[in-house]
């Protein structure tokens, strides 16, 4: 963050941006597809990342804000039929109004409260999603029609079902937001998410209203882990209250532990590591989750800042 | 002329202990005004007030006219006052570059000051003598280097009311005589005011003195007056003339 130049960390980005879009032309079918998903929950950890690593609020509640963009965007599509981009805007915008409703309630607490809060709201949020199952199908879910998922530019159209153009399109976005997220933590206003991370007292008496600022944080963080949810609907066209649970609050914790907290990249990482974990262990014995259990504690053992928070630590200081 | 900063009955309590109790003061612009007193008299709690870093239990703060009794202390920082703490907390994790990137963009955000934020980065360094140690995280730096780094993001606010609390603690002598000519510096832009138990320095800076003891202000003046002063040297000094 000391205002190195900008070209290494904007080279690797783009370089692994460039190296995802050429995996499309060379990977076989399945892997295919559990990429283009993994781009797609990546997103929801770097929302997730921004919060955590960056600022330092443990929420154990993101679920909602991934499953607000969710139903935002499938409710729309399923119910008023509107098109995928007015969808996604939706999802967006449910989103991010509940980040904001949130942030200011939760952010009255740090530490413990603050992850006990959030976690209450989540579970609020799922048992709503229960409640009203004659609208949001219940614990069964909606699937979304494939003819819903298309989207239409100018005189052609797009199949989002299409696996080529699924992948392009979790692609993309993973793209946008990476960058955003880059020049965001690189910004002046990621120095001051850093700083309060580190001692909030010392940050006021700098002259920052650190409330505002946190507040903003939990709704760019909320927005982005919504535009994950609401791609996720639209991309694989399943809508479930299980994205609600207490689980993909945790979940997006674990990916960014594993990754690295804090650094740009480590929410794909830790994403694509713990995906590929598990598809590879479980295909030969039941016991996968035990494996995967140590796993987990030989990484939190060995390498306690996450894959690239050690890479960073011990040889590459200029990681964002 | 009017007083910078006026605090009329100022008063805060921890439970039943009256840490600050009743402080009618005030300051003139331009000052350097030391703050002297035993362990325990209140000066840190007095200027934590000011600063706005606690909140009193009853009285009132006018800073430049204005009252600024319930403003929180984010607020009080842009309108100028600065203070840097007494127990040294700068980031560690940061490197002193960006300890002091952070109230220099604050100046910039708030149109206070103009420029690149390196330039004034470079500038808040390169006068508290830490340029070559920029790229250093703050908490491998020496603990002298750490109360100049304090000063520095001090400096770098563009304070109109420098508060220093106890700033020369734990510098070695040659560092001490470094510090007084960067306060004298500082103040030609600013009004200071300085908490020190080092005597020489107190003798050498202030323009006037103020003597704390259990929380209210025991006597002010020039330094020769408060030196000559029997009732300080008892209380302070622990020792008749
Ligand atoms: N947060 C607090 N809670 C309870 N008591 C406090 C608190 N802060 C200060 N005190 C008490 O208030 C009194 C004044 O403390 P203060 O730190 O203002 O003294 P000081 O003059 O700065 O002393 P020193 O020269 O040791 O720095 C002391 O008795 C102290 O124990
Ligand atoms: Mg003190």
């Amino acid at each position: 963050m000391t205002e190195a130049s900008p070209a290494k960390p904007y080279a690797l980005h783009l370089g692994v941006i460039a190296l995802l879009f050429a995996l499309s032309f060379v990977l076989p079918d399945y892997h295919h597809g559990l990429l283009a998903r993994i781009m797609v929950l990546a997103v929801f950890a770097m929302g997730y990342n921004m919060l955590f690593g960056y600022v330092g609020l443990l929420s154990l509640g993101h679920a909602m804000f991934f499953s607000a963009g969710l139903y935002g965007a499938g409710l729309t599509v399923y119910h008023l039929g509107w098109n995928v981009p007015a969808a996604f805007a939706a999802g967006l915008a449910c989103g991010a109004l509940l980040a904001l409703v949130i942030g200011l309630l939760a952010l009255r607490t740090t530490g413990v409260a603050f992850m006990i809060v959030t976690m209450m709201f989540a579970q609020v949020f799922y048992l709503v999603i229960l409640y009203f199952a004659s609208w949001t199908g219940g614990d069964q879910g909606l699937v979304v029609q494939q003819a819903a998922r298309v989207l239409v530019l100018g005189s052609g159209s797009l199949d989002l079902t299409n696996p080529t153009v699924r992948y392009m399109s979790a692609l993309a976005l993973f793209s946008i937001v990476l960058l955003v997220t880059l020049a965001i933590v690189r910004s002046r206003y990621g120095r001051v998410l850093v700083a309060i991370r580190e001692n909030e007292e010392r940050t006021k008496m700098l002259g920052y209203d650190t409330f505002s600022n946190k507040l903003i944080a939990v709704v760019v963080s909320g927005t982005i882990c919504a535009a994950s949810g609401a791609a996720y609907a639209l991309l694989f066209g399943y809508v479930g209250s299980s994205f609600a649970s207490v689980q993909y609050s945790i979940l997006p914790l674990l990916w960014v532990l594993l990754g690295g907290a804090a650094t740009t990249l480590g929410p794909l990482i830790g994403t694509l590591f713990m995906y590929y974990v598990i598809d590879i262990t479980s295909g030969f014995t039941s016991a996968y989750l035990l494996i995967v259990g140590i796993a987990l504690i030989l990484l939190v053992l060995f390498f306690p800042k996450g894959i690239l928070g050690s890479i960073r630590q011990r040889w590459l200081g200029w990681l964002p | 002329m009017m007083p910078l900063l006026t605090t009329k009955g100022l008063s805060r309590s921890f439970g039943g202990l009256r840490a600050v109790d009743g402080v009618d003061f005030a300051l003139m612009p331009g000052e350097i005004r030391a703050v002297i007193g035993p362990n325990g008299a209140g000066k840190t709690t007095f200027v934590s007030l000011v600063s706005g870093r606690i909140q009193p239990s009853s009285g009132m703060i006018v800073f430049d006219g204005a009252d600024i009794t319930n403003l929180p202390a984010y607020a009080r920082v842009r309108l100028g006052v600065a203070y840097t703490f007494q127990i040294t907390s700068v980031f560690a994790n940061l490197s002193a570059y960006d300890n002091v990137a952070l109230p220099v963009q604050r100046t910039l955000t708030d149109g206070r000051s103009k420029g690149a934020v390196r330039t004034g980065v470079m500038a808040a360094l390169e006068r508290t003598g830490l340029a070559a140690r920029a790229h250093m995280p703050a908490g491998q730096l020496s603990y002298g280097h750490q109360r100049l780094l304090e000063v520095a993001m001090g400096l770098a606010l563009k304070p109109r009311l420098l508060i220093l609390d106890e700033p020369t603690q734990g510098l070695a002598d040659s560092e001490i005589d470094n510090f007084i000519q960067l306060v004298r510096e500082i103040a030609k832009s600013a009004t200071v005011l300085l908490i020190e138990h080092n005597m020489p320095v107190v003798m050498q800076l202030a323009d006037r003195i103020t003597v704390f003891n259990a929380g209210r202000i025991l006597a002010e003046g020039t330094p020769e007056a408060i030196r000559a002063n029997a009732e300080v040297q008892q209380a302070y000094l622990g020792t008749t003339p």
